[in-house]
C-alpha cells in the first residue's frame, strides 16, 4: 500500500513537470514542422504533414543564409570572448589568491562591484566609439570579456586556493619565471574549473541578446538571438519559420546540455556561490 | 617580498584589468557626468539635475521605477520558496531525481528571446494554448500580457520557469551538503518529516538561501531580456522597467536621460544590494 502511494507521488511529480516544462518546448518543435496554414493556429497538436526539412531549408537560405552568417558571428563572439575570460581571469584569480595585499583587496571589491552593478549603457557605446570599436565584433567580444570577468576571476581564485604553494616554491627553486610558473605549472591544475568557466561561460555569452542589441547592431553583425528577435516583425504569419529558428539557435546549447548536464549543474550551481 | 614580485608578478592583473577598466568602469564613471547632461554623443550640455527631475514627474518613468522593485522581489521570493521546495521534493524521491532535475534544469540554458517568443504565443489571450485549455474547462482565461495590471506579473511568472532550475540546483547541492546523522537524530527523538524539515533543512540551507536571493535579487532588478521580448514594455508603459526605460530612452536618442536611468538603476542595485550582502556575510559568520 505504501510502497503504491510512492509511486502515485512519482508520477505526480513526473506528469506536473512534463505539462510545465515540457510542453513549452514541445510546442517550439511541433510548430516548426507545420505548413505556416497549420502553424498560424497555434495548437499544440502534431502536424499533418511534417514538413520539417523543408522549414529548416527555407529559414537557412531566408535573406542570402541570414541565419548561418549570424550563427557564425555567434560562434565567433562565444568562442574569442571565452578564451580571453578564461585565460585572463586565470590570470588574475590566481595572483589574487597568492598575494593577498592591499591591492588584492582593492580588486576584490572592484570585482564585487562588477558582479552587482548594471553596465552604463550609452557611456560604453561612446567610449567604444572613441576606440573605433563601436558595431564591430572585436568591440563586442571585449564588451563580454569584461562584463563576463568578475565571476570568472572569483571561481578561479577560490580553486586556486586548493593547490599547495609548495608546488610554487618547488618550481621557482627550480628556476621558473612566475610567467613559466603560471602557464606550465599552474595552469594545467586548473583545469576542472577551467572546463566550468567554459561552459558557464559559452551558455551565457551565446544567448546574450541585450549586448549585442546595443553594441552589435546591423544586418551584417546579427548573432542568432538578434535574427530570432528581428524575424518576428518580418515573418508575420510564417510561424513555423519563426520557430524553427528558435529551434535552430536552441541546438548548440541542448547539444551542450545532453553532454555536460552534470557538469552543467555542478557548475553553475557552485558557481553563483563563489 | 622579493619572493612575492618574482612569483607572482603584478603584471598579471594587466589584462583583465585594461579590459575592464576601460569597457566597464570608465563608462560607469561617465555615467556620472553625463546624466546631468543633454547629450547628442558628439556634444553635451550640462542641465543639472533637469533628467532626474524628468524621471521622477514623468508617470510612465516612475512606473518602471515600482516595477523594477515588484519584479525583482516576486520573481526571486519565488524562486527561493518553490526552488527550495523542488529541492527537498527531488533529494527525498531517488527514483525521480535525474530526469525531474534535467527538466526543470533545461530552461535556464535556453535563450532569453526563444522563451520569450514561445510564451508570448502560449499566453495569447485568445489563441494561447493556455486561455484554449482554461475555455474548455469553462473558465475565462485572464489577459496575461495585454491586461494593463496583470502583464508584469505574467512576466515574472516566466522568469520564475526560466530561473526556477538554477535555485533549485543551488538548494539541492546546500541540502546534499547537510550530515545526514542530523536527519537520524531527529527520527530517533520521533520527530517526523516535518520537524525533519523545520529543524534541520531550513536553517541548514540557509547560504544556500542568501546566495538565491542575491543573485535573483540582482538579476531581477537589472532584468530587460524577456520584458522586452515578451510584451516591449506594454500595453503602453504598464509593464516597463528601469532597463527597458534606459532602451526606449537611447532609442528615441534622449542619451542624458537614458544614462540618468542608468544612474538611477546603479543607485538602487547598491543601496539595496550592499546592505544585504553585508547581513548576510555577517550572519554566515556568526554560524
Amino acid at each position: 500500500m505504501r510502497q503504491l502511494r510512492t509511486y502515485w507521488l512519482d508520477a505526480v511529480a513526473i506528469v506536473a513537470c512534463l505539462l510545465v516544462f515540457v510542453v513549452p518546448f514541445a510546442f517550439i518543435v511541433l510548430t516548426a514542422s507545420k505548413s505556416a496554414e497549420e502553424a498560424k493556429e497555434w495548437e499544440l497538436s502534431l502536424p499533418e504533414e511534417w514538413r520539417f526539412w523543408s522549414n529548416l531549408r527555407e529559414v537557412l537560405s531566408f535573406d542570402d543564409g541570414l541565419v548561418m552568417l549570424a550563427m557564425r558571428n555567434s560562434f565567433i563572439l562565444t568562442i574569442c570572448s571565452v578564451a580571453l575570460i578564461v585565460v585572463f581571469g586565470a590570470m588574475v584569480g590566481f595572483t589574487l589568491d597568492r598575494r593577498r595585499d592591499r591591492v588584492a583587496s582593492v580588486a576584490s571589491g572592484m570585482i564585487m562591484m562588477g558582479l552587482i552593478i548594471p553596465p552604463a549603457v550609452v557611456p560604453t557605446i561612446y567610449t567604444l566609439q572613441q576606440l573605433q570599436l563601436f558595431k564591430t565584433l572585436p568591440g563586442l567580444i571585449l564588451v563580454e570579456v569584461a562584463f563576463g570577468l568578475p565571476y570568472a576571476i572569483i571561481l578561479f581564485r577560490a580553486f586556486s586556493a586548493t593547490i599547495p604553494r609548495e608546488l610554487d616554491e618547488a618550481a621557482m627553486i627550480d628556476g621558473c619565471s612566475g610567467f613559466r610558473l603560471f602557464f606550465k605549472v599552474i595552469f594545467p591544475l586548473l583545469r576542472p574549473v577551467i572546463i566550468t568557466v567554459i561552459i558557464t561561460s559559452s551558455i551565457t555569452i551565446y544567448n546574450d541578446f541585450t549586448n549585442p542589441l546595443y553594441f552589435l547592431p546591423g544586418r551584417d553583425n546579427a548573432t542568432a538571438q538578434l535574427t530570432l528577435f528581428n524575424f518576428r516583425s518580418q515573418f508575420i504569419s510564417q510561424w513555423n519559420l519563426l520557430f524553427m529558428d528558435a529551434l535552430i539557435i536552441t541546438i548548440p546549447p541542448l547539444i551542450m546540455f545532453l553532454f555536460f548536464n552534470r557538469k552543467i549543474v555542478d557548475g553553475m550551481a557552485g558557481a553563483v556561490k563563489g | 617580498m622579493q619572493h612575492l614580485r618574482k612569483a607572482y608578478p603584478r603584471s598579471f592583473y594587466v589584462p583583465a584589468g585594461l579590459v575592464y577598466l576601460v569597457i566597464f568602469f570608465v563608462p560607469t564613471g561617465l555615467a556620472f557626468y553625463y546624466a546631468f547632461t543633454r547629450w547628442t554623443l558628439f556634444e553635451s550640455q550640462w542641465i543639472g539635475l533637469d533628467n532626474f527631475r524628468q524621471f521622477f514627474r514623468e508617470e510612465a518613468l516612475l512606473k518602471s521605477l515600482r516595477n523594477t522593485l515588484v519584479y525583482a522581489v516576486i520573481t526571486s521570493g519565488s524562486k527561493v520558496v518553490i526552488g527550495m521546495g523542488l529541492a527537498v521534493l527531488v533529494t527525498s524521491r531517488i527514483r525521480l531525481k535525474g530526469t525531474v532535475r534535467a527538466m526543470i534544469f533545461f530552461p535556464v540554458i535556453v535563450s532569453t528571446v526563444a522563451v520569450g517568443l514561445t510564451f508570448s504565443v502560449l499566453m495569447h489571450p485568445t489563441d494561447g494554448l493556455y486561455n484554449r485549455v482554461l475555455a474548455a474547462v469553462g473558465v475565462d482565461g485572464p489577459h496575461w500580457l495585454t491586461d494593463v495590471n496583470l502583464a508584469i506579473f505574467s512576466v515574472a511568472l516566466v522568469d520564475i520557469w526560466k530561473g526556477l532550475g538554477l535555485a533549485m540546483v543551488i538548494y539541492i547541492a546546500g541540502i546534499m551538503s547537510i550530515p545526514r546523522d542530523l536527519y537520524e537524530a531527529v527520527a530517533v527523538d520521533g520527530g517526523g518529516w516535518w520537524q525533519q524539515f523545520r529543524y534541520i533543512t531550513l536553517p541548514l540551507s540557509q547560504p544556500a538561501t542568501f546566495t538565491v536571493i542575491l543573485f535573483s535579487f540582482v538579476g531581477g532588478l537589472r532584468s530587460f531580456e524577456l520584458i522586452w521580448t515578451m510584451t516591449g514594455g506594454g500595453p503602453g508603459f504598464a509593464s516597463d522597467v528601469i532597463a527597458s526605460t534606459i532602451y526606449k530612452q537611447y532609442q528615441a536618442g534622449f542619451y542624458g536621460l537614458a544614462t540618468a536611468g542608468n544612474v538611477i538603476l546603479f543607485v538602487l542595485v547598491t543601496a539595496l544590494v550592499v546592505p544585504m550582502t553585508r547581513y548576510f556575510a555577517r550572519r554566515e559568520i556568526r554560524r
